[in-house]
């Protein structure tokens, strides 16, 4: 395929004896969607952090939009167009949601102005021509938290907090997001709900998304590709109606249990 | 510039104790100056606050402002105080500017000691040299301000007026800073420094931008300090100094741009009234204000008013 935005080549990561990353060899087309299954400590993570610069890999590349980010630090990739969400959302805590989204447009628009010290807030931001608050605000209504508007974040429910966090990593327009289990610690019912929002929220642009998800029924229904990691590598990268059901994937991460039949249900 | 409404306050406070400083008694003028000098002080240090960073060595640049502008007087025959000011603020900005590309890379206790061991250094510098008076300082020459020779009878009006000109832009150049995205993520990395880092955001610029600017403000005060006091000397780089400082910016709190400077009157009264009952143990009501402060308002004298303005409202 010849519109292939990131390519991780060999990547190998290990933690004393124990190997994260066992030669991860991965194309993404831009605009596609990934869905990141493994057990814990499979290397889903690892992935995501050599990807976004948290963690250096011991040998092999990371190359997006033709240039060799491995060895670059997490802003100066975010920067380039890659930001991320956390598993467990990392949010401004004594501010409010508000606060929060003003803080990240706040950043894009130091970029924008070369980290001018006489940026204001009240001025449009040059690529949007919007004003902070007014992205902020658009953003509260875009991810459906509009009446959290004024809470502090440390007060925030779980669900809320998530949604908070992939607002603020959608702020700088990624070409590609990455997703730290968007879904975990949040009700089975709200499961849903959230992440067809994201879902939909983050394609309006066609942002390649890349999504860490332990939910079989929440990867096949939003994924297009399934990268399943066991033990440092990858064990399938298929459609997800065939790599859920490939016997390695039922035997290590899906189990027995998760009939196949129930995939594409929802 | 932010015209924001409790600057103009301030403002009016200003004018309305120039225009009655003939019947202000001569020691409450200059106990007014130096909570002036040391309120701009705090003023940069509270700027750290908000990052949450303590620095231990703020005198460091209260020192280095003063005795550039002393030593520009002194042995450059430069007295015009405009001109002292704005070396003063030059030289302790390049100082901070220089020492941040180390300090901005520390966070928490080592950001605090690393602070204070500069300001130390300092002292022990001046202390050795000889030629800058070591222990005694020197005298500073008269000033004149925008060609002025102040009379004696004047002079503290004069100074005083300087003083509260630099405050008034200082508080709007800050209080504008905080207002803009760059003074947003200041508080924003004191919550979540690796968050702001993974939206694109350099936290050690950031803080190395606010450390020269917190370096300037306190220049700017340690010039004011020497031109009010007409003498320096090393002590307003020791510890003891930075202490005071932080002292302040608890009292005053970290709440309004205005807070500092409130706070450093407050501490120049409490300073003045102990210091007058009780020479020898001063330190103690000063210890006794702090435990006072920190138990019933944790937030500085500051919150006062927003309690004060809520119940209204």
């Amino acid at each position: 395929m010849s519109n292939v935005i990131l390519h991780a080549e060999g990547l190998n990561k290990s933690f004393g004896a124990v190997t994260a990353a066992a030669n991860i060899n991965v194309e993404v087309q831009q605009g596609s969607v990934l869905g990141l299954i493994g057990t814990n400590g499979a290397g889903k993570t690892t992935f995501v952090n050599m990807i976004t610069g948290y963690l250096k890999p011991d040998s092999g590349k990371v190359i997006f939009g033709g240039r060799d980010i491995t060895r670059l630090a997490p802003r100066e990739i975010t920067k380039l167009g890659i930001c991320r969400s956390f598993q467990i959302p990392q949010l401004y805590n004594s501010m409010t949601a508000l606060e929060n989204l003003e803080v990240s447009y706040g950043i894009v628009s130091l970029m924008e102005n070369n980290g001018s010290l006489f940026t204001k807030t009240n001025a449009p931001i040059p690529s949007y021509g919007k004003t902070i608050r007014l992205l902020a605000e658009e953003a509260l209504e875009k991810f459906g938290l509009t009446q959290y508007r004024d809470k502090t974040a440390r007060v925030l429910p779980g669900g809320v907090r998530k949604l908070l966090d992939i607002a603020m990593a959608m702020s700088v327009r990624p070409k590609i997001l990455l997703l730290d289990e968007p879904t975990s610690g949040v009700s089975a019912e709200e499961k849903f709900d959230i992440m067809d929002m994201v879902m939909k929220a983050v394609r309006q642009g066609n942002t390649t998304v890349m999504f860490v998800e332990h939910d079989m029924d929440i990867v096949s229904r939003h994924a297009e590709r399934v990268l399943a990691f066991y033990s440092g590598e990858i064990i399938a990268d298929e459609a997800p109606e065939i790599a859920l059901r490939d016997p390695r994937v039922i035997k290590y991460i899906v189990g027995e249990n998760h009939s196949p039949a129930h995939q594409g249900e929802h | 510039m932010n015209f924001d409404k409790s600057i103009v306050r301030l403002a009016i406070v200003f004018i309305g104790i120039l225009l009655l400083s003939g019947f202000i008694p001569q020691w409450a003028m200059f106990m007014l100056t130096i909570a002036c000098a040391n309120g701009m002080a705090v003023l940069g240090l509270m700027l750290f606050l908000r990052a949450g960073l303590v620095s231990f060595g703020q005198a460091l640049f209260f020192c280095t402002g003063a005795y550039a502008a002393g030593l520009l007087a002194l042995k450059f025959d430069i007295t015009e105080m405009t001109v002292l000011i704005i070396v003063s603020g030059i030289a302790s900005g390049f100082m901070a500017y220089i020492l941040g590309f180390l300090l901005a890379k520390y966070r928490g206790i080592f950001f605090g000691l690393l602070s204070l061991a500069f300001s130390m250094i300092l002292y022990g510098l001046l202390v050795k040299t000889e030629a800058l008076g070591s222990t005694d300082g020197f005298n500073v020459p008269a000033v004149t301000i925008f060609g002025w020779l102040p009379d004696l009878s004047v002079v503290r009006v004069a100074v005083l007026g300087m003083a509260f000109l630099i405050i008034l832009l200082s508080v709007s150049f800050v209080n504008m800073l905080l207002k803009s995205p760059r003074g947003l993520l200041l508080t924003a990395i004191r919550d979540n420094e690796i968050r702001a880092e993974y939206m694109g955001a350099s936290a050690q610029k950031t803080i190395h931008l606010f450390y020269v600017i917190s370096g300037v403000l306190a220049g700017l005060g340690g010039a004011i300090a020497a031109v009010a006091v007409g003498h320096i000397d090393p002590t307003m780089s020791f510890w003891t100094t930075s202490g005071e400082m932080i002292f302040i910016a608890i009292l005053g709190g970290t709440g309004s741009v205005i807070a500092p400077f409130i706070g450093a009157l407050v501490f120049g009264i409490i300073h003045t009234i102990a210091f007058s009952y009780s020479p020898n143990t001063w330190q103690m009501v000063i210890g006794l204000s702090l435990i006072f402060v920190i138990l019933l308002l944790p937030n500085g004298l500051w919150s006062l008013r927003e309690k004060f303005g809520k119940r209204k409202s």
